[in-house]
């Protein structure tokens, strides 16, 4: 346990040690959801009508712009043959490293997306829709984007292997996430849209952080 | 320091295999607590390989490997440390996942100045030399309970004096009955060292 909290504390120190990293992926979603209106035309209702699928998109692509560094930094350093031999289980430790990677990249996306849904004109309810479901949706897309990270350590262009590993796999999460805010603004109610992206987001927990660990013992050998 | 009662090493027969070719076959050799091999061997004899199965972190062709009491630490070719904290952070996490336990404070200040890092103890790692970093990890080894260390190319980057302490180092830790191997194609003589020839 003193394992997993010292590692989960590292990742977070190392990562707010370099606010730039987080604050180019907030950046990078601010400025990519900006495009759209500029590309479409300034047309409320469409803008209103498309926001949703926009702000999933764009936040999906700022969390894969992350990923790449989660377990190549400590590949490269050395660190990796270090969380090898640590004694607990090495799907704890992917896990706490993915958790880490989630609260400095998509909590924030999911406080921030809100705040550009209002510039779309979506009403308060889409808005909640918005935060919830990227609440509950972006844990799936940090976990599915470490396997990814962890499946391309080692290879060459690494990133844009790792994004074309991840994209299709955040498929189901996508079309889930941004259809429950599509529900809303047509006066349906989200309720269904959210459990079943909590179930994704429980699948992805249980299964996952065993893919993880295999894939970093492969890398490590 | 972990009772070194009973620690032992012992390998037979063992075979590694590399990108598919054998890198080397037959191996057997046993080691106790108190006791240096050093495994030397020109570049490609695989002595990387057998150090990283020993420490069970590479794959085995064949063979067993058994180690009796053993509580290992390791240090690779690479450092191992975080460049955004400092050395002392670094040896701190390093412990802590290592062991799952806290770190002897005693010892960490101990290992540190026995490397002559006492006044770099909270720079942090990327503002060090090449030398200075593998002091540091060094000291992250010696800083450890453990009682089995596993060094490869230890002497990588460090000056005459640098040497110097990781001898003094080494003959402490073998004179409290703990064991050590270490992979380097220079030489490192303290009592108690024993070799293992690689052949190419």
């Amino acid at each position: 346990m003193i394992a997993l909290v010292a590692l989960f504390q590292r990742d977070l120190r190392l990562m707010l040690r370099r606010p730039a990293d987080i604050v180019v992926v907030l950046a990078f979603f601010i400025v990519a959801t900006a495009l759209f209106p500029l590309g479409i035309g300034p047309e409320q209702n469409l803008l209103a009508r498309i926001a949703a699928g926009i702000l999933w998109c764009a936040a999906l692509f700022a969390a894969l712009l992350s990923l790449d560094r989660l377990f190549a930094s400590d590949y490269e350093d050395g660190a990796l043959d270090l969380l090898l031999l640590a004694p607990g289980a090495l799907e704890l430790a992917a896990l706490a490293k993915c958790t880490a990677h989630w609260i400095v990249t998509g909590l924030p996306l999911a406080v921030l997306a809100p705040l550009l849904g209002l510039a779309f004109g979506l009403d308060e309810g889409a808005l909640a829709a918005v935060a919830a479901t990227l609440l509950v949706g972006t844990p799936t897309l940090s976990l599915i984007g470490g396997l990814a990270a962890a499946l391309t350590l080692g290879a060459r262009r690494s990133g844009a292997l790792l994004a074309l590993l991840a994209l299709p796999l955040n498929v189901p999460t996508l079309i889930f996430g941004s259809s429950a805010i599509e529900a809303v603004t047509t006066g349906m109610g989200f309720a269904v849209h959210l459990a079943i992206l909590a179930a994704l987001a429980l699948i992805a927990l249980a299964t996952l952080p065993w893919a993880i660990a295999a894939a970093l013992r492969q890398a490590g050998e | 320091m972990a009772a070194a009662v009973g620690l032992s090493l012992e390998v037979t027969d063992l075979a590694c295999r590399r990108g598919g070719r054998m890198v080397f076959d037959h191996i057997s050799f046993a080691v106790e607590g108190g006791e240096f091999l050093l495994l030397t061997g020109p570049n490609g004899s695989g002595k990387t390989t057998l150090l990283r199965a020993l420490a069970r972190l590479g794959r085995t062709e064949s063979g067993t490997i058994s180690w009796r009491g053993a509580d290992i630490a390791w240090l690779g070719h690479l450092d191992g440390l975080k460049g955004d904290l400092t050395v002392a952070e670094n040896i701190d996490v390093a412990e802590r996942l290592r062991s799952g336990r806290l770190p002897d404070r005693a010892r960490v200040n101990e290992a540190l100045a026995a490397f002559d890092l006492s006044s770099l103890a909270s720079r942090a790692v990327r503002t060090l030399s090449a030398g200075q970093r593998r002091r540091a990890a060094l000291a992250r080894v010696a800083a450890s309970l453990s009682n089995a260390w596993l060094l490869d190319e230890p002497l990588n980057a460090l000056d005459q004096t640098a040497q110097g302490c990781l001898r003094k180092v080494l003959g402490k830790h073998l004179a409290l009955g703990g064991l050590a191997i270490a992979a380097t194609h220079a030489s490192i003589d303290i009592a108690g060292t024993r070799r293992l020839e690689l052949a190419a």
